[in-house]
């Protein structure tokens, strides 16, 4: 001991204090500051997104519409490559080194050096092949599976729609599900279904060391998700008469829409012009995506339900039902035709005069005069004051045939046409100046009642079902246990007896038997059907031919629209199509027609009915003294307004009329 | 010599053994954790480094027992050959040593083992500073021994040094503890203080005009207290005015005098930089694995900081982060306890040591024990620059697991020997 030992409780203070600071430092560390624990987890785990299957869709007799396909991403881990033979990688994936070093260099900034990110994506099988073999050679670089949509057949385009990379807003709009470069379905099948198609995504938390290898689970897979394919769907699209559709209605613009009357499940979907669905996948998507947008004619617009129509005569026998279930008139009830229709001034017009007719033959012979007359007597039942009460009765007469309305089918951007109302008219005529006659052009399907070929068949549908339809729908069953949506099974009646149905179904036979789409009678099998001329609203296109049926009569298995834009009547063009359709559909083959053997399948499919570019007319400025010129004054205004660009490709083709050309049929 | 035998027996500190024992078992349970591989988990296969180290321990505890086993006398006789042998050794490294890391530390020995003789050169420092400072009429306070004993420190100091070993060169350092006991004023301790502060903020503070004006302030006041005693107020404006002159020279001196390697760290730990990729990269990754440990820790060979390689060097410099990765908090605390405790049981045993040389040495392994323990748990907390410095007896490493043996041991040694005449 010496005088300087009061020395150690100096040194021993010093000692202590300095292991009470490393202790408060590592009570901060390790216990107050939290942000360290998520740190080391994010150097450790690396988080495997495992994509479900997407579920495949079918046809009714079970054959494959949409499949997926492998294809292969190269993956890099920047920090595991180490020099190699460059060259040979590039000659192998068809790039240059400079093409190398920039996506090298951009997977570095995406995701760091230490973190898998896609070098080159989607590579075909056959290519993956050949690489595999070499794979060992390129340290660093991995292959991952990845699957795209594939259409063995190519048909049914806007039926079954397409998937694309998700865009932020859908980020945004489903709340998190879908990360960047996810897919969705965009239209289609694919979209309305999305749901159950995506499956359920899994997940794998993998633990890597400092240079991003893979070392296990983490925490023994405890967090780790499988992934759930995704649902099957049976849809209830018949490819046969699908294929036979897309082959009929190459090189011309329209559409067809088939459904079975007993269950509303549709048959065919055609819209043409189409595109090839095997074109949005792949590398070139996007390209190909503008080039069709890009392309006249409205390709990617879905018809059968975004095109709306006039539906000109095909409206007739619908008209007919209602008047009769609203006993304006009886079977009985009969019309003297001169030619035209004599309390109007002579409009509408007939083509000829049809003598006495009746209210089958009317239908048959399409008799302008005789649904004028039906029509007036509907609209003035109330007596002239009550007009606006008529109209509007008549209008939800109407829509529940399931025109005017939305049916509910089960794809997106379904348009519910129009069918005109009283508060349409004041809105034409704010003094109330309209009465009967100035909507008359209704009567005949023409004025401003609107459809889409969807609505038409299925009106098809309710005539043929004698009083009610099931909502027309695109997916029969959904997985394997072939759930089927509760609201397809509710049966819609339509407010009309079913004694009624048989005087004007007999004479939608007459219209194939020996009316206006004779040639398209069909040996041996009793079609029941309705032209129409759907009048353009442009003055040099021709009109569109309509043509609405069903068939067998008595035992109803498929009821069928079909519109061809811009090529003449309805018996010209559109009912012989339908009577392939139908007669492909009940027999399974196309026999010989009594029209001749230039009546074929070949005849039609070959013939070019696209619109010619057309020439703008000037637009007069008309007085609205008519609600139809109304009208044209309308679409002038809009065609004027709606610009060239992409957003406005895909809205509706709005057909305005013009009533100095009478629907003849 | 079996009474002899006993008393050695009854006379040796357990307690300290006892501490000794424990650190080095947790040092070589984290050994194995830090370098543990789920392919190879054979305990004491030499080709891992705890299977090294295992025969390591073997070793040290073998030198351990021969020193208990030595006369006292004989090493306190030997400590100024002790210390020409490493002056000579650390001499030699210069010219034939092997060049590890950018250090040239290492002397082959033989049989895939090398030596490290700047480990050795603190044990015999220490014996040759207590052998000294022991001396009849030698006293700290003058001058001349002063002189001496700083040379004696500062000759192995400037041969690591010019390794480069900056670490074990600052090691050095510590042993001001030791002269303080041994009547240093207390001036040099405030100094040794006052420096380190004036260096900090110096660097900190962007603008030196602040600074000057804060000690000019600062300086007036404790003037204006003290003015009553006019040489201790006069010291004081001496002290001002130099801590003003040392604020002036320190920015070139920092910029110039280190090497960027080192500024780099230091700028890292005083926040003036912040990188965690590549100068800071093991300091962050430390922090990371000692964060997430929480309280408990990730439990035994579960560390996935340390598992997976994200801490380099983690089982010699950075050993740390093993202990606070997986086992928490409360591993931090028995670690630290650990060291706590043996350092004042050192203290407690060298203050009751009749031989002045027994008090010294005790003196000097506590100090070199403190500096290591400090310096190395305040880097890898992000506390100190990192400076490549071992914790004792818990980081991989034959050399300075045997020279601490070595110095605890001797210790012992004295110690048990304490009632006798040295």
């Amino acid at each position: 001991m010496n005088s300087f030992f009061a020395r150690r409780y100096v040194v021993t203070i010093i000692f202590v204090v300095i292991a009470l600071v490393l202790l408060a430092r590592l009570f901060y560390l390790q216990i107050v500051d939290e942000k360290y624990i998520l740190l080391a987890k994010n150097n450790v785990v690396r988080t495997r997104i495992v994509f479900p299957a997407r579920g495949p869709i079918k046809d009714r007799n079970g054959i494959v519409l949409v499949e997926n396909q492998p294809v292969y991403d190269i993956m890099v881990t920047p920090k595991q490559v180490k020099p190699f033979d460059t060259l040979a990688l590039c000659d192998l994936l068809g790039i240059d080194m400079k093409g190398f070093r920039l996506r090298l260099a951009n997977a570095k900034i995406k995701n760091g050096v230490t973190r898998a990110t896609v070098f080159e994506g989607q590579l075909s099988g056959a290519l993956y092949a050949s690489l595999q073999e070499r794979l060992y050679e390129f340290p660093g670089f991995d292959v991952q599976l990845r699957s795209v949509r594939s259409y063995p057949d190519s048909i049914a385009a806007h039926f079954l729609g397409y998937t694309d990379e998700v865009k932020n807003y859908d980020i945004e709009k489903h709340g998190g599900y879908y990360h960047p470069g996810d897919y969705i379905g965009r239209t289609g099948v694919e979209s309305s279904y999305e749901e159950a198609l995506r499956g359920q995504r899994g997940v794998q938390n993998l633990m890597v060391d400092n240079k991003g290898i893979p070392k296990g689970r983490f925490a023994n897979g405890a967090y780790d998700t499988a992934a759930v394919a995704g649902e099957q769907l049976i849809s209830s699209l018949d490819s046969r008469i699908q294929k036979l559709g897309e082959h009929l209605m190459q090189n011309k613009v329209g559409s067809i829409v088939a459904i079975e009357p007993s269950s509303g499940e549709i048959l065919a979907f055609v819209s043409t012009p189409g595109y090839n669905p095997n074109l949005m996948v792949g590398r070139n998507h996007g390209n190909h995506y503008m080039d069709i947008q890009n392309s006249p004619n409205h390709r990617l617009m879905i018809r059968p339900i975004q095109a709306t129509y006039p539906p000109g005569s095909s409206f007739k026998p619908l008209s007919a039902l209602i008047a009769l279930q609203e006993g304006v008139i009886t079977k009985q009830t009969t019309y003297l035709c001169p030619g035209r229709y004599l309390a109007n001034n002579g409009k509408p017009k007939c083509t000829h005069v049809h003598g006495l007719v009746n209210l089958s033959s009317a239908i048959a012979e399409s008799c302008n005069g005789y649904f004028a007359m039906v029509y007036e007597k509907l609209i003035n039942a109330r007596g002239a004051k009550a007009t606006a009460t008529s109209l509007d009765y008549w209008a939800s007469n109407v829509n529940k045939f399931g025109l005017g309305v939305k049916l509910g089918v089960d794809l997106n951007g379904e348009k519910r046409g129009r069918v005109p109302t009283s508060k349409l008219y004041n809105k034409f005529y704010p003094n109330g100046q309209w009465r009967s006659k100035t909507i008359l052009s209704n009567a005949i399907g023409q004025g401003e009642v609107e459809a889409t070929m969807l609505q038409l068949a299925n009106v098809e549908c309710a005539i043929a079902n004698r009083g009610f339809f099931y909502t027309p729908h695109l997916i029969k069953a959904i997985g394997d246990k072939k759930v089927i949506k509760p609201e397809f099974t509710v049966k819609h009646d339509v407010g009309v007896d079913a004694q009624y149905f048989e005087q004007v179904i007999l004479g939608m036979q007459q219209v194939v038997d020996y009316g206006t789409a004779r040639a398209s009678k069909i040996p041996g099998i009793i079609m029941c059907g309705k032209t129409g001329t759907a009048q353009n609203s442009d003055h040099s296109g021709k009109n569109h031919s309509v043509f609405v049926a069903f068939a067998p009569r008595d035992t109803p298995k498929i009821a069928i629209a079909v519109i061809v834009e811009n090529s003449g009547d309805g018996g010209t063009y559109a009912a012989p199509i339908a009577s392939f359709m139908v007669e492909q559909y009940l027999r399974g083959k196309i026999t010989p027609r009594d029209a001749g053997p230039g009546f074929s399948v070949d005849y039609y499919s070959g013939l070019n009915l696209m619109p010619q570019p057309k020439v703008k007319a000037p637009v007069k400025p008309l007085s609205p003294k008519d609600s139809i010129k109304q009208k044209l004054i309308d679409s002038a205004a809009m065609k004027q307004r709606a610009p060239k660009s992409p957003a406005n490709r895909s809205k509706p083709i709005t057909i305005a009329m013009l009533p100095k050309k009478e629907d003849r049929k | 010599m079996r009474n002899e035998q006993r008393s050695l027996f009854f006379n040796v500190d357990w307690l300290l053994i006892l501490i000794y024992v424990a650190l080095c078992m947790i040092g070589w349970f984290n050994i194995r954790a830090a370098v543990f591989d789920p392919e190879h988990t054979s305990l004491f296969d030499t080709h891992t480094r705890y299977g090294s180290q295992f025969i390591f321990l073997i070793v040290a505890f073998v030198v351990g027992t021969v020193i208990l086993l030595l006369e006292s006398r004989f090493l306190s006789a030997l400590a100024p050959t002790f210390y020409v042998a490493t002056v000579l050794l650390l001499i030699l490294v210069l010219v034939i040593g092997r060049n590890v890391g950018g250090n040239q530390a290492w002397i082959d020995i033989g049989g895939g083992f090398r030596l490290q003789p700047s480990e050795f050169a603190k044990y015999s420092t220490c014996l040759l500073l207590a052998r000294y400072l022991s001396g009849v009429n030698i006293k700290v306070t003058e001058i001349k021994s002063f002189l001496i004993a700083g040379g004696i420190i500062l000759l192995p100091m400037l041969l690591i040094l010019k390794q480069p070993d900056a670490g074990s060169t600052l090691v050095f350092c510590s042993l001001i503890f030791v002269l303080y006991r041994e009547g240093l004023s207390p001036l040099f301790l405030i100094i040794f203080g006052l420096l380190a502060v004036l260096f900090v903020l110096s660097l900190l503070v962007v603008n030196q005009w602040y600074l000057i004006a804060g000690i000019m302030t600062a300086g007036l006041l404790l003037i204006w207290f003290v003015k009553r005693n006019r040489a201790l107020a006069l010291w004081v404006l001496l002290g001002t005015l130099l801590s003003v002159g040392f604020v002036f020279v320190i920015r070139p001196l920092y910029t110039h005098g280190l090497q960027s390697h080192q500024r780099e760290r230091i700028d890292l730990v005083l926040g003036l930089t912040n990188d965690t990729k590549h100068v800071g990269y093991n300091q962050n990754q430390s922090k990371i694995a000692i964060g997430s440990g929480g309280m408990w820790g990730k439990g035994y060979l579960q560390g996935t900081q340390t598992k997976y390689s994200f801490v380099p060097e983690q089982s010699t410099d950075f050993i740390f982060c093993t202990v606070g990765e997986e086992w928490g908090f409360a591993g931090s605390i028995v670690v630290i306890g650990l060291f706590l405790f043996l350092l004042l049981r050192i203290i407690h045993v060298a203050e009751r040591q009749r031989s002045p040389f027994s008090r010294i040495y005790g003196y000097g392994v506590a100090s070199v024990i403190f500096f290591h323990f400090f310096i190395n748990i305040a880097m890898t907390v992000g506390f100190m620059p990192v400076i490549g410095i071992p914790l004792p007896l818990i980081s991989y490493g034959g050399s300075s697991l045997l020279s601490f043996t070595i110095l605890i041991f001797t210790l012992i040694k004295l110690d048990s020997n304490r009632m006798g005449i040295v």
